[in-house]
């Protein structure tokens, strides 16, 4: 061996540059710059009133204890109308899935159109739909549960007719052969396969829901979000604080239930 | 042949299961009965079918002058503004999550109260409500988009360090132990086996994020930070139904396109 493959054996091989990567990467920047420009943000403002963000801050660490009664109802509306917005919007999410599913309805048409329909519905925000629902149906709860609803639908008919799409062909098959109607095999062969999955996806939504409904308040549409409203309005970000250890402690608490029973369902 | 045989057999009972099933139907219904007392479901204005057919109307007959006019109030412009605190807040939060991510991954540290602690400061920082946040930072900050980029850019961490920390624990430790084999420090497992590892779940999360956070800049603005949501809100305040029409219709387009460009690079990446 001579002396220059030795040599050649010692070092490592250089690293060969992705052309696409570097591409990737200008353009990430890029994108950076120009949405610093767009949004105007400067972190030097942010640390210059820094003392004012941590001022609310520390205010509502100090929560206003008294106020808890004045929250408890509304924060009980917020609970039912994310109760109510679930089973609204899973009902007809389940009935949706099963008209979109390629193995029940064969027709691609038929499904394709209510598909397009349903990732339309997915795409506006829930506090959208929400300020949306308030100018429609006027200020008050329905609002929200019509709002819930809509998202509820949204995220449960897509896990569904997912879940749907992947059972064991087998049992429809079966029924199929043995002269079983539409009805028959959705009752007998599809459902006992995916009503477990339907089950746990409602609790995921209704966590979700959860989450929104406290916000959705603010803009008029019901719940324990009208009180954050008004104390921020005004400034009490004692009461604000109630109300915000109050909302983290219903969310964390539900979010703990909910997610340790979809474990039991799915063993 | 024998007539029993046409009989089926009858199904198995298990009586415990049957019980529970049956307890837990009912606490449902319970809960779902509780729920719809005490709610004011009347007052809902007569107009409703009106006004929701006049915002149809403005999806249908988008009203093209304001889609366009160069001035910087126009939808196309307050839709790229929505889609830059989106970027510029999913950048920040995915940076500020790393750290966050090694806190909470339960594989890092041999005491088990630490990941423990980690995991309910991000659950925390996940259930803070956006609106409230963005609301502290316009305090700070002044109204726009600076203070929803900031406020996406803080609420982000509690989910996108839960998703990195699960990533983190997924890693395969096979590497990490080559490395060290080799004769490699602490630096080095970092930045020839746990990074390289980890890179692939890094962005498609921050990228699935970016998703959920275009969603949340449109809604920002509903409160003065910054972003198509603020056009909204006016737009309902002076029952302007057509314009609302249009905005939805706006907001359904960007979030779908940004979905497929997304879900595109995604399927890149895998």
């Amino acid at each position: 061996m001579t002396n220059a493959d030795e040599e050649k054996l010692l070092t490592l091989p250089r690293k060969k540059i992705n052309f696409w990567n570097l591409v990737w990467l200008i353009i990430f920047i890029g994108g950076l710059f120009v949405s610093t420009g767009v949004t105007k943000t400067s972190l030097n403002a942010f640390f210059t009133n820094f003392d004012q963000f941590s001022d609310i801050f520390v205010q509502m660490l100090h929560p206003n204890w008294a106020y808890m009664e004045t929250v408890i109802p509304l924060l009980l509306e917020t609970i039912k109308m994310a109760v109510l917005g679930t089973v609204i919007g899973s009902v007809l999410a389940f009935v949706y899935s099963l008209l979109i599913a390629r193995n029940i309805v064969k027709n691609k048409a038929i499904t394709g159109i209510l598909r397009v329909i349903m990732n339309i519905i997915r795409t506006v925000p829930d506090l959208l739909l929400g300020a949306v629902f308030v100018a429609i149906v006027g200020i008050g709860p329905v609002a929200g549960i019509l709002a819930l609803a809509i998202c509820t639908f949204g995220i449960v008919v897509k896990l569904f007719y997912e879940a749907i799409e992947t059972i064991d062909p087998g049992p429809i098959e079966a029924l199929t052969a043995v002269g079983a109607n539409k009805l028959q095999i959705i009752v007998f062969a599809v459902l006992p396969q995916v009503i477990t999955y339907f089950i746990s996806y409602c609790l995921y939504a209704f966590e979700i829901n959860v989450r929104a409904s406290t916000v959705l308040g603010y803009i008029g549409a019901g719940g324990i979000g009208l009180y954050l409203q008004q104390t921020l309005q005004v400034f009490d970000y004692a009461k604000t604080g109630t109300i915000i250890i109050v909302i983290i402690l219903v969310v964390v608490l539900i979010d703990y239930v909910s997610s340790k029973s979809r474990e039991a369902l799915m063993k | 042949m024998d007539i029993t045989m046409k009989k089926l057999p009858p199904k198995p009972v298990d009586l415990k299961k049957r019980i529970v099933h049956w307890a837990l139907s009912l606490i449902t219904i319970g809960i779902i009965v509780w729920s719809c007392t005490g709610i004011d479901f009347g007052g809902i204005k007569e107009t409703a079918g009106q006004i929701a057919g006049a915002i149809f109307s403005g999806i249908f007959h988008p009203d093209w002058s304001y889609i366009y006019n160069g001035t910087g109030e126009d939808l196309v412009s307050q839709l790229w503004e929505t889609i830059c605190i989106a970027f510029l807040g999913t950048f920040i939060s995915a940076i500020i999550s790393i750290p966050f991510a090694f806190w909470a991954a339960h594989t890092k540290h041999k005491r088990w109260y630490v990941s423990r602690v980690g995991k309910v400061v991000l659950a925390i920082i996940r259930s803070f409500p956006e609106i409230v946040l963005a609301l502290m930072f316009i305090k700070a900050v002044g109204p726009g988009s600076a203070a929803g980029v900031l406020a996406l850019g803080f609420h982000s961490v509690g989910m996108l360090a839960k998703l990195f920390s699960e990533a983190i624990e997924n890693l395969d430790d096979g590497p990490n132990e080559a490395v060290v084999a080799a004769g490699g420090s602490k630096t080095n497992v970092v930045m020839f086996s746990i990074l390289p590892n980890l890179m692939p779940a890094l962005i498609s999360n921050t990228l699935y994020r970016f998703d959920v956070s275009i969603r949340s800049a449109s809604i920002l603005g509903l409160v003065g930070a910054g972003g198509i949501g603020y056009p909204l809100i006016i737009a309902l305040q002076y029952r302007q139904w057509n314009r609302v029409g249009v905005i939805l219709l706006g907001i359904i387009v960007m979030v779908i396109v940004i979905d497929g460009i997304s879900g595109w690079i995604r399927k890149k990446l895998v």
